[in-house]
């Protein structure tokens, strides 16, 4: 894992930086540049609240190398509520069962160390439930 | 385009081959396509491999394979399309021959995945996905599945044990091939008790990887057909389809949208529907994905292929019998491998040497390769005159 990979992309994985398009108001995450649903140029920045819902979920219990260390987990299929689907851990579950349709909220945290390899940490959005007030 | 045909074939037995090599895997798998073919020399070598490069530490296998296997000078490349590489290479064969541009190719496909230890296979089948976007968040390839697996039960109402049937068939028809890594039925006890991976998929969902090699060398129909008497078969369609890389930005739900795309070509090229079609290699890596690809396919109504399944219409018997030498589930899935497997076993049925899963009248075959979790699929239509 090249530390420039996580750089250049750091507005997306801190603060879920996207875009809009102006063309046709689609919101757009991760940013291309090229609006999905019409084509044209899209272009201009759009901070997504970082809300959605659970549109579908699995546990990772075998975990890919330099995850190993917080199995087992809960990835999600999280729907924002903008429109655009994300592909995320989920954090700070407790004892609440993980259901499709639950409102989550996305929060920072780390997501891998490459361990002695490299010694890099690298952080990023993962969703929590919403907290109830 | 002129007419294709396949003039031999070669497999290895998908197993873990401690003792074979990449290129000796391919060679194997090549050679047994020449001998069967009674050929020499090729004009080209079009080898499908998804991860050499990371599995086994060596890239430019147009070369490499052509030249382990005694074609240097023959023209030589490699295709990669994730788990559809094996499909790529066959297509980029008929392709080739169909164009005029080359009278003999053989199309081989390897991959040697025991060369890595299991986390790092992990970490490289999960490159098949969008590294940034998904891999980075730590999802292994599975867990793709097992997300669309899950929405799928939730949206139509399936219970997991209501996918039991597709195990069940693919090790039931894969007990009779030599060639595939697990050779024997296996009891719905074993299905229902077998270890989750990413819950909903447990073991028994999931297809085994292992190391292999298979091999088709095609060459133009008209060649053939001067022979008095012969047994034709040739390539009734090719096509392929992408769709997003991620599975978060499919607009389809959990429908292969390129699964479908392709088979209507594939249908529109070879003049057939779905009913002319007499049994179907699809790509069962996960039990999901044969359902999915049945659906894609116009075989079951979105969101019932199993009710087909559970009322046994995808046996050996039944209306649309699937996985008829083991399917990924019994065959094994050697990933980069898999397409040409599937193309292998529906010419071993149409010449009818399918030994004990042999398909009563089996006159037209299909494949069907998904490569990522629905992200690159070809479908592949073979006739027999």
């Amino acid at each position: 894992m090249e530390i420039p990979r996580h750089w250049r992309i750091k507005k997306q994985r801190y603060a879920l930086v996207g875009e809009v398009c102006p063309h046709c108001d689609a919101k757009i995450f991760p940013p291309r540049d090229v609006c999905p649903e019409c084509g044209g140029e899209a272009k201009t920045p759009f901070a997504f609240t970082g809300r959605g819902e659970i549109y579908s979920y699995t546990v990772m219990n075998d975990a890919p190398a330099g995850y190993q260390e917080s199995t087992p987990y809960t990835v999600a299929l999280v729907k924002l509520q903008e429109g655009p689907m994300v592909t995320a851990q989920l954090t700070d579950l407790g004892s609440q069962p993980v259901e499709i349709g639950m409102p989550v909220e996305m929060v920072t945290r780390r997501i891998r160390s490459d361990g002695d390899e490299r010694g890099m940490l690298v952080y990023g959005y993962k969703f929590r439930p919403v907290m109830q007030a | 385009m002129r007419e294709v045909a396949v003039l031999g074939i070669g497999q290895t037995k998908v197993e873990e081959q401690w003792d074979k090599s990449l290129r000796e895997l391919a060679g194997d798998a090549a050679l047994a396509a020449l001998q069967d073919a009674g050929v020499g020399r090729v004009d080209a070598v079009y080898t499908g491999n998804m991860m050499s490069g990371s599995a086994n530490f060596q890239q430019h296998l147009g070369s490499y394979i052509a030249d382990w296997i005694g074609m240097r000078f023959a023209e030589g490349l490699r295709l990669e399309a994730a788990c559809s590489s094996g499909s790529a290479a066959f297509r980029t064969g008929v392709l080739a021959v169909a164009s005029g541009a080359v009278d003999t190719a053989l199309t081989v496909a390897v991959e040697k995945m025991t060369d890595s230890p299991a986390n790092e296979i992990t970490a490289e089948l999960a490159t098949a996905a969008d590294a940034e976007w998904e891999g980075d968040q730590g999802l292994s390839f599975v867990a793709l599945n097992a997300l669309v697996m899950r929405r799928y039960m939730h949206e139509y109402g399936w219970q997991h044990a209501d996918f039991m049937p597709f195990t069940l068939n693919a090790h039931a028809n894969g007990a009779h091939n030599p060639y595939a890594r697990f050779q024997k039925a296996i009891s719905e006890k074993a299905y229902l008790n077998a270890p989750v991976v990413c819950d909903p998929i447990n073991v028994m969902d999931a297809s085994p990887m292992g190391d292999g090699a298979a091999a088709v060398l095609l060459v133009p129909a008209e060649a053939l057909r001067r022979l008095p008497g012969a047994r034709v078969i040739t390539v009734l369609a090719s096509s392929g389809a992408t769709d997003t890389i991620a599975v978060h930005n499919r607009r389809h739900g959990p429908f292969l949208q390129a699964a479908y795309l392709s088979a209507q070509q594939a249908y529109r090229q070879a003049r057939l529907t779905p009913d002319d079609i007499d049994f179907f290699e699809l790509h069962d890596a996960f039990t999901i994905m044969a359902a999915l690809s049945l659906e894609a396919s116009g075989f079951a109504e979105r969101g019932q292929a199993p009710r087909l399944a559970l009322d046994g219409e995808i046996r050996p018997t039944g209306r649309i019998p699937i996985a008829t030498l083991g399917g990924l589930k019994a065959r094994g899935h050697p990933v980069g491998a898999t397409g040409m497997y599937q193309i292998v076993e529906v010419i071993r049925q149409l010449r009818g040497e399918a030994g004990g899963a042999q398909i009563d009248g089996a006159r037209i075959g299909m494949t069907q390769n998904i490569g990522g979790s629905g992200s690159n699929i070809l479908t592949h239509i073979l006739g027999c005159s």
